[in-house]
């Protein structure tokens, strides 16, 4: 082959490639670009602008101009109510992330061992996933836990000659608790069930074979030998992601405790943290300390989660 | 001469760098358009109303009529009505923060907002019209020399008792807050409440009971006045209340609707006067009004002088044009005034001459919680802010609720919302 013949094609070679280069890069930023701007636009500037908030006295403003150091941060942890709000959320999650994991992987093992209509039963389960907190709270108290003697739930009492309990806004007995968890369970144990679902279905069947010829009875043994020990990073991860919505919570107190306007002393038995920091940044117009508050929560979340991981050894070989 | 080929990944990328663009171009905000403020005469302005969502039927066209009819007053001018749902206290505030803010809007007085300078002056608006004004009114707009709002309709509450459930039991009026715990008790029976307060069995009276005990305003000379034993003992009657179950909680709906007096659930219920056409409609006169009762002989009755006040945000575009629409719609307008204080709801007309005007105040029960707002009301103070709202509602559910001392949550209460209270006044 000529010298001749051989340039063109060594000097097209480079070009060719800068050519796909260029238009891979294109590629990447138009699909990738705009979910990167919206993150930038509204998580990570809205998450630096409370971060500067916190730093001031930001009453009636976004743009303060008062600098006040860690004195949000001072007053929020010596404030008895966020610390409330705080035990309120330790009760939530002691009520919710056992009942969650228990009841989820019930569901789970159940839905996994049938045969037929397996994909009925998910379906069915993981559908009050799809419903808003907002609209299952509003039917929990207006309807099934009304306080009223043809509330769904009193009625039901009323068959067994038990008279109508007054389920919101009675600290002693604290039947809200009820309210408030029966609506979050029914909400989330789906979303839950489906991820055991999906640890369940990666065991080994060849596991329980050789657990079977080597004597291993059906049901409990295999399932504490087996099944359990198998399923310990599905485990964490639920625990893990259950506890931080616990974290979160807001919706159902709000709208189960809270009935609108001069209404309201129904969420002071129970205020989570969101709750409280919203009242404080979005009605008492305190947004220092409002943002203050949600760094605090933010700080608590990453370190309650650290531990987590820390103490089930996520990630670590299932072996 | 060559043709080039458009593939998929081509085409993909121009049309969604097009479709970027265009959302891009939808996006561009209406104020890098020219602001209408800036405009030259002639141009259409909009102004920007915000109201929140008024129960009483026929509010919401009345809003929107009286906003239409300023644009045949003023050609140049539109009225973008904005009817707000829910929380509207919430979405006011937000809004307040941003440029997007109502151009007018109506809320409660508030000093904090007034400090923040989020609120125009609209002292002059007021020249030559100041003395027809309820005292009272003017007062809860004004800081420091300034008027601040105009007041659109005076909202009182009142107890509503059914006639016919007194009769029946052979009871009288209540006249003390310990014949109000007799009475509620005596009127509960298995398929009906004495009395609902609202669904967390307190609603809007901690602080009328708080007026009852003898503390004559929640906050006065840059004090905060609530935390006495005498208000911590009328407090603990609510507790009473809720404790022998006398009250009625988890209604379908809350204390500013009547439905619950209406419908037979409780013999009592403590409510607005814009409830009052609505109970006549259900019951005709099977009823009389109260004030909240007194604590005892060295109270008084007591029930609230509040309502809805139309301020003007001064960081708007178009402020003095919404002075303009703001005076012409509660200030000049007495027709239109008159209509939305009484056509709807039943409210009380801000202007002395509007409300001495109005028929439907001057017999029977109107003409009682007439009697009742103008002997026993109290007026909301513009330094009561919301933070100190969130305290006392707070330590009221702690004496109520969890049994707490009442003087000592009130005392803490006190102390945190004099701080509130100072960082407003400094």
């Amino acid at each position: 082959m000529s010298v001749q013949a051989i340039t063109p094609s060594i000097i097209a070679k480079p070009n060719s490639n800068n050519k796909s280069r260029l238009r891979n890069t294109l590629t990447f930023w138009v699909f990738v670009g705009p979910l990167v701007l919206g993150l930038l636009v509204f998580v990570y500037v809205p998450i630096l602008w409370g971060l500067i908030l916190s730093f001031f006295e930001a009453r009636n403003t976004v743009t303060p101009t008062q600098f006040v150091g860690f004195a949000n941060y001072l007053y929020m942890l010596q404030d008895p109510n966020f610390i409330k709000a705080m035990i309120t959320f330790f009760i939530f999650a002691v009520l919710i992330v056992p009942t969650t994991f228990f009841l989820s992987l019930g569901l789970a093992l159940l839905v996994n061992n049938i045969s037929k209509g397996q994909s009925f039963f998910r379906t069915v389960f993981f559908l009050p996933t799809a419903c808003s907190y907002v609209v299952a709270s509003m039917t929990w108290r207006m309807s099934i836990f009304n306080s009223l003697p043809f509330g769904f739930a009193n009625m039901l009492l009323g068959f067994f000659d038990i008279a109508p309990i007054q389920w919101i806004g009675k600290p002693d007995p604290p039947f809200f608790w009820f309210v408030l968890v029966t609506v979050r369970l029914w909400l989330q144990l789906g979303f839950y069930m489906i991820i055991f679902l999906a640890g369940l279905q990666e065991i080994d069947r060849s596991l329980y074979e050789a657990a079977f010829v080597d004597g291993a009875r059906r049901g409990w043994q295999t399932f504490r030998y087996i099944t359990f020990p198998l399923l310990r990073n599905t485990s964490v991860s639920v625990l893990l992601l259950s506890v931080i919505a616990a974290f979160q919570a807001f919706d159902e107190f709000y709208n189960v405790l809270s009935s609108g306007v001069g209404s309201s002393s129904n969420i002071n038995m129970a205020r989570p943290p969101l709750v409280y920091i919203y009242q404080i940044a979005m009605s008492d117009q305190n947004y220092g300390r409002g943002a203050a508050g949600a760094f605090i929560l933010t700080a608590i979340i990453i370190v309650v989660t650290m531990l987590q991981s820390r103490f089930f050894s996520l990630g670590r070989n299932e072996q | 001469m060559f043709k080039k080929e458009v593939n998929r990944r081509e085409f993909m990328k121009v049309s969604t760098l097009a479709a970027g663009a265009a959302a891009l171009a939808a996006c561009t905000p209406a104020a890098s358009k020219p602001a209408g403020g800036n405009a030259p005469a002639g141009d259409t302005i909009t102004l920007v109303q915000y109201y929140h969502e008024y129960g009483e039927e026929g509010c919401a066209e009345a809003s929107k009529r009286y906003a239409d009819s300023y644009t045949a007053v003023k050609p140049n001018v539109k009225v973008d009505r904005q009817w707000i749902p829910g929380d509207y206290a919430q979405k006011l505030n937000a809004a307040l923060l941003t440029d997007q803010a109502p151009d007018v809007f109506e809320s409660a007085p508030d000093a904090a907002r007034y400090k923040a300078g989020m609120i125009a002056d609209l002292t002059d608006l007021y020249a030559g019209v100041k003395d027809d004004f309820n005292p009272a009114v003017i007062a809860a707009s004004s800081w420091k020399d300034k008027i601040m709002g105009i007041r659109m309709i005076i909202d009182t509450g009142v107890v509503y008792c059914r006639k016919s459930v007194f009769d029946a039991a052979g009871l009288t009026a209540p006249t003390n807050l310990s014949e109000m715990v007799a009475t509620a008790k005596q009127l509960t029976t298995d398929k009906q409440k004495g009395l609902f307060l609202g669904n967390d069995g307190i609603g809007g009276v901690a602080d009328q009971s708080v007026y009852a005990s003898g503390v004559k305003s929640l906050v006065e000379n840059g004090k905060i006045m609530f935390n006495t034993d005498r208000a911590g003992e009328a407090l603990l009657k609510i507790k009473q209340l809720n404790d022998e179950g006398s009250v009625l909680v988890g209604a379908p709906t809350d204390w500013w609707d009547p439905s619950s007096l209406t419908q037979g659930l409780s013999a009592m219920q403590w409510c607005g006067l814009w409830a009052m056409p609505g109970i006549r409609k259900e019951i005709g006169d099977d009823f009389f009004v109260l004030a909240w009762p007194k604590l005892d002989d060295q109270g008084t009755p007591s029930t609230f002088l509040g309502g809805w006040t139309t301020f003007v945000s001064a960081k708007g575009k178009h402020v003095e044009e919404a002075k303009a629409f703001a005076k012409w719609q509660w200030i000049d307008n007495k027709a239109d005034q008159q209509d939305w204080a009484l056509s709807y709801g039943f409210h009380i007309p801000p202007r002395n001459s509007a409300a001495a005007e109005a028929e439907k105040l001057k017999t029977g029960a109107a003409k009682e919680a007439w009697d009742i707002v103008n002997k026993y009301g109290h007026d909301e103070s513009p330094f009561w802010t919301g933070a100190m709202g969130t305290l006392f509602t707070t330590a009221v559910t702690n004496i109520i609720k969890n049994g707490a001392d009442p003087k000592s949550e009130l005392d803490t209460a006190a102390t945190k919302c004099q701080a509130e209270l100072d960082v407003v006044l400094a």
